[in-house]
Formats: C-alpha cells, structure tokens, sequence
C-alpha cells in the first residue's frame, strides 16, 4: 500500500497546478471584481508553494510501500 | 445577507477533493481484510500518521469558524483551547495513560473500561458516547449545511446528502484507515487552504505588533486579566480557565474521547502511539495561528469604518462565525477560493468521518458484541461494522434535520461534552493510578457525575438557580458556565467514586496487571538515549506551551 504522504503529495501538485494556472490567467486577463492585495497575486505564489511541497511529498514517498 | 459566489475553477478544485476521497476509500478496500483493519487501520500507523490523524479529528470546519468567531467575540482568551486546554493534556496522555490503553489491546476506550472495571461500566459509557458521537455528528452536518447555505447560497439538502454519502461510501469501504487517511489530507488542506488568510492580513494591517495594538487590552492577553472577570472579554477567572478548561474539559476530552484516542491505537506499537499525541501537541499549539490570528485581524478590519469591513448579521444579531468566509472573500482570489471552500468542506467532512468511525467501532464491540451477540464471528463484527456506518450516518442525517427544524440543539452541543466527557475523566484517572477503586465505585461515580452535569445545566438553562452559584463569579459567560459545570461534574464523580468504592468489593490485582500504575511496567526507554524518548519531546513541547503563555500574558 502507498503511504498517505503520497497521496498528500499527488492532491497538493493538483490542487497548486491549478491554482498556479489560473493564477497566470488572471495575471494576463485580471478579473473584475478586484480583492484587496490583488496586485500580490498570492495564486501565483501561493500555487507555487503548493506544487513545490507536493513533489517533495511525492518524490520522497514514490517507491516507499507499507504492509 | 449575501453569497459568495464560486466561480468554475474553484467547483474544479471542489470537485478534485471529492473524486480524491471517494478514490482513496476504494483504494483502500483491497487493503481492508479483517475487522482489525477496519476498526484499527490494521495497527500499523507511524507515530507522523496517528498524531496528525489524532490532531485532525478534532480539527473540524466548524472549530475553526467558531474559534475564529470566539476571538473576534472574547480575545486572545480563545487561545486558552489550544494550549492550556490542550497541551497539558496531549502530553499526559502521551507519558502516562497510553501505556494502560495500548498494553491491554483494547479496541476502544469503553473496551478498556470493561477490562479495568466490569461490563455494565464499559455498556454505559458505550451507550452514552455513542449517542454523543450521533448527536455531533449530526448537529455537525447541520452547522456544515447551514454555512454552505448563508456564506454560498448552496442548497441545505444537496449540501447535507452530497457530504454524508460521500463519508458513507469511503468509511463503509474502507473504515478508520480511509478516515485517517483523509484526515490527513484535511489537515493540509486546512493549512494551504486557510493559512493564507492570516498571512494576508498581517501584510495588510502592518504585523502582529500593530493588529495587537489596535485591540483593547481585555482581548489582547492571555492571563493578565484573568484576575477579575469584568476586565476580559470571556469574563470568567484564571481559576475557572486553570480547573474548568486546563484541567477537566480538557483531560476529559484529550485523554478520554475515543473519537481521538482511536487515532492513537492505530499506532504500530506502543513507542509510536505514545508519541502520537506529543507530536500533535506541537501542531495544535500551531493552530491559533490560522484561527486566533484571523479572528483578531477580523476584529481589527471591522473596528476600522475605512475597511468596510463587517460581519453578517441575522435580525439584528452578529453572525460571529462569518468572521472567516469573510476574510477569504476579501483575500482570496478565483482558485484560492476554491481552495478556503474545500478546506473547511474537508474539516467537516473529516469530522463526520471521525464520528462515524467512532460509533462503528463502540456499537460493533461494546454494544453490539457486549449485548447482543458475545458468540459473533469476526466476518460477522467487521459486516457489523460496515452496517453501522451507514446507519450511523442515517441517523446522523435525521440528527441534522431535527436540528434544521429546532436550531437551539446547537446550543447543546458544547454542554454534551461536559456531560460525558468531565465525569469520565475521574473515572479514568482513579482507574489508571489507584488499585483500590471498585467497579460499584465507578459505574455509580460515572453515573452521578453525567447526571449532575445534566441537572446542573437545566437548572441554569431554566433559571432555578443563579449562574454565579456554578461559576463562583458575577458576572460570567456562557463560556464560564461550560468550564465551571465541568469542574463540579468532574469532582462530584471523583469523590462519590472514592467514597463508594470504600466499603465495595475490589478486584483481584492479578486481574489489574497491565491497566492500573504499580502493577503495570514502568521502564518503557530501556536502551533508548534521552532524546529518543516521548518524554524529552513532550518537554520541549511544555517550553514552547510556557514561552507562548509567557509571550501573550
């Protein structure tokens, strides 16, 4: 069985993929309804942060199996 | 009162939560073989995994929305839950009373009962968690749908049957291992989801120095106005935080709720499951960091008119608990969203979960196998298991929709806990550390004690007679009410225990080996180096709990 550090890695790389993408969007296309601290873009870092815990978590755990 | 709308991107992110738990409950299934696998995850949990798990299962949406709305209502006060309403517990739970629980392999904390004492103490406790875990379980569903509907417009029905299916399928599946492992994933997702929201405000508002200075002093610390309850915004004394919140209510639930505990016994041995509360200590303490924070940064926005920040209200009353979905309105942008929804979805999702794989296990072994079928086979417990999760979550359904249609049960919520929770702590400590306590002097000790709680409670809810006689001050907070009674609740249990079991019967000490201090082994770091040891991490954790204390007073 794959440790549930896996499977905590696989949902943070999604999760920040698709926050890191749309933050990338709204960079080039910005939303309307703006929020306060918008010109942070906490998405795109933020995402960044997620996708970059997310591979750690998988690459360490890749070939690790528990009874 | 206005919605928060989502936008495509984040039902995605919604959706991928969804499709992830529901993958994993299946995933985890061909794993799934035997009753011990279901009820214990196959008690092969690291001590990472149990104590996060330990720490998550309490970690529930509507502790934080709460907790956020208690600080922007009493202060840093709130603060007390996470660490002298905590900490103290986790650490004793950890060092002393893990090895009695795990030594005997009980499966649960009324198992543990029976073993210690006799079968009709183990039934009665049993009964009454198991409606306590119905009772919040459902009372949760309802809080859930009621803060899908006012923050998001969502549907009460689609949001309470969406959410309980989903559990029903990956805890039926797949049992406590499918709920620790999206109890896990919960607790990230609470911290990516949620801890942004303090990081944004700090660089909004100046730092921590400038939100502290801008709140007056009865909600900026921690104990320097506990003296005189008309100078903090709780209004209780630092006696009735000291003995009401850090001593019972807290050892009560940490060391006692099996809804936690169970966590613990997942561990793979003893060494891990000692550890498993001490490292979860370290993140609890972390905790006020997302909620205390947001409350306070709340308070600071909604004192400032420039801000036009407020929070909702319903006729007339503030709606404390909208502190949190609207600071992510105000923050996060389409995405992170979509992320601050899932992650307090996740928190009530896992807290459901949690309940749920609590009562499957109490009524499967304490009930079901103590009662009403001793000869059931294994197959037989782990197809009993499966069966009452499901009902369980039905009737957690019918819970929430009572509530739906007679809102005060919430107000009960919190007083359930001292009803069961304050009284067996005193059982549980007299069990642990003193051979000399009779099961008369315990099942008749629990028993006055659960029912003291309960009069004492109606005969403030109904007024024949004053708060100020429970909570020894005037005046005092509903919050004061709840520690004081479980104090009372807590003594009175511990001494009818004692004087009871003076003139019963006692158990033969053969029969106590392994659960009682003194007849139990006592070296458990033979050949380990000190800071190796459970002991020297739940010391460093004490620092940091007194630092904290120190910091804020």
């Amino acid at each position: 069985m794959r440790p549930i550090w896996y499977f905590v890695g696989l949902i943070l790389s999604i999760m920040g993929a698709i926050i890191e993408l749309n933050g990338i969007y709204l960079l080039f296309y910005p939303s309307a309804d703006k929020k306060v601290l918008s010109y942070l873009h906490p998405d795109i870092w933020w995402g960044g942060v997620m996708i970059i815990m997310g591979i750690i978590f998988i690459l360490r755990n890749k070939d690790v199996k528990i009874l | 009162m206005s919605a928060i709308g989502l936008s495509f991107v984040d039902w995605l992110i919604i959706a991928v939560y969804f499709g992830f738990v529901i993958g994993i409950g299946f995933y985890l299934k061909k794993f799934t073989k035997n009753e011990n696998d279901f009820f214990l995850a196959g008690r092969k949990n690291s001590s990472w995994v149990a104590g996060l798990a330990f720490l998550s299962a309490n970690l529930g949406a509507l502790e934080i929305l709460g907790m956020t709305g208690n600080t922007f209502k009493y202060g840093m006060f709130v603060a007390h839950f996470y660490w002298i309403g905590a900490i103290p517990a986790m650490l004793f739970l950890g060092i002393y009373m893990m090895p009695f629980y795990y030594s005997g392999r009980i499966k649960s904390v009324p198992g543990y009962l029976k073993l210690r004492f006799d079968e009709r103490t183990r039934v009665l406790n049993g009964i009454a968690f198991a409606i306590m875990t119905l009772l919040v379980s459902g009372i949760n569903l309802y809080a859930m749908a009621l803060v899908l509907h006012t923050f998001f417009g969502w549907s009460w029905h689609v949001s309470m049957w969406a959410s309980a299916l989903t559990v029903a399928v990956y805890v039926t599946l797949s049992g406590l291992m499918s709920a620790i492992f999206t109890e896990i994933i919960q607790f990230f997702l609470i911290w990516f989801g949620l801890f942004l929201v303090s990081v944004l405000g700090l660089i909004e508002l100046g730092g921590i120095h400038q939100i502290m200075a801008k709140i007056p002093a009865s909600f900026n610390t921690l104990w320097s106005t506990s003296g005189n309850p008309s100078q903090n915004g709780m209004m209780i004394t630092w006696g009735g935080i000291a003995l009401g919140l850090g001593f019972v209510l807290s050892f009560g639930y940490w060391t006692t709720d099996f809804l936690v505990v169970q966590r613990a016994f997942s561990a793979k041995d003893l060494r891990s499951a000692r550890f498993a509360p001490i490292i979860a200590s370290f993140f609890k303490m972390a905790i006020p960091f997302i909620v205390i924070l947001a409350g306070l940064i709340a308070l600071v926005l909604a004192n400032d008119p420039k801000t036009g920040f407020h929070l909702l209200s319903d006729s007339g009353h503030i709606n404390y608990d909208s502190a949190f979905p609207l600071l992510i309105a105000r923050y996060y942008p389409v995405g992170l969203v979509g992320l601050g929804v899932t992650a307090l979805l996740a928190g009530f999702m896992a807290g459901q979960a949690g309940n749920v794989s609590a009562f499957n296990t109490v009524w499967t072994y304490d009930i079901y196998k103590s009662i009403i079928n001793k000869n059931a086979s294994e197959a037989h417990l782990l197809w009993m298991g499966r069966v009452a999760t499901i009902v369980g979550i039905i009737i957690s359904l019918g819970t929430a929709y009572w509530a739906m249609s007679f809102p005060s049960i919430m107000d009960y919520m919190q007083a359930i806990f001292s009803w069961v929770n304050a009284p067996l702590f005193a059982t549980m400590l007299l069990g642990m550390f003193v051979v000399w306590i009779t099961p008369a002097g315990a099942f008749w000790g629990l028993i006055t004690g659960m029912v003291s709680s309960i009069l004492m409670y109606l005969a403030v809810k109904f007024s024949w007679i004053s708060l100020s006689l429970i909570t020894l001050s005037s005046p005092a907070s509903d919050m004061a009410a709840n520690f004081w009674r479980a104090w009372w609740a807590w003594l009175i249990c511990f001494v009818v225990t004692i004087v009871i079991s003076l003139f019963t019967k006692k158990k033969p000490k053969e029969e106590l080996v392994g659960l009682v201090k003194g007849l139990t082994k006592e070296n458990l770091n033979e050949n380990v180096a000190f800071f190796k040891r459970p002991e020297f991490l739940a010391l460093i954790s004490l620092i940091i709990l007194i630092l904290l204390n120190i910091y804020f007073w």
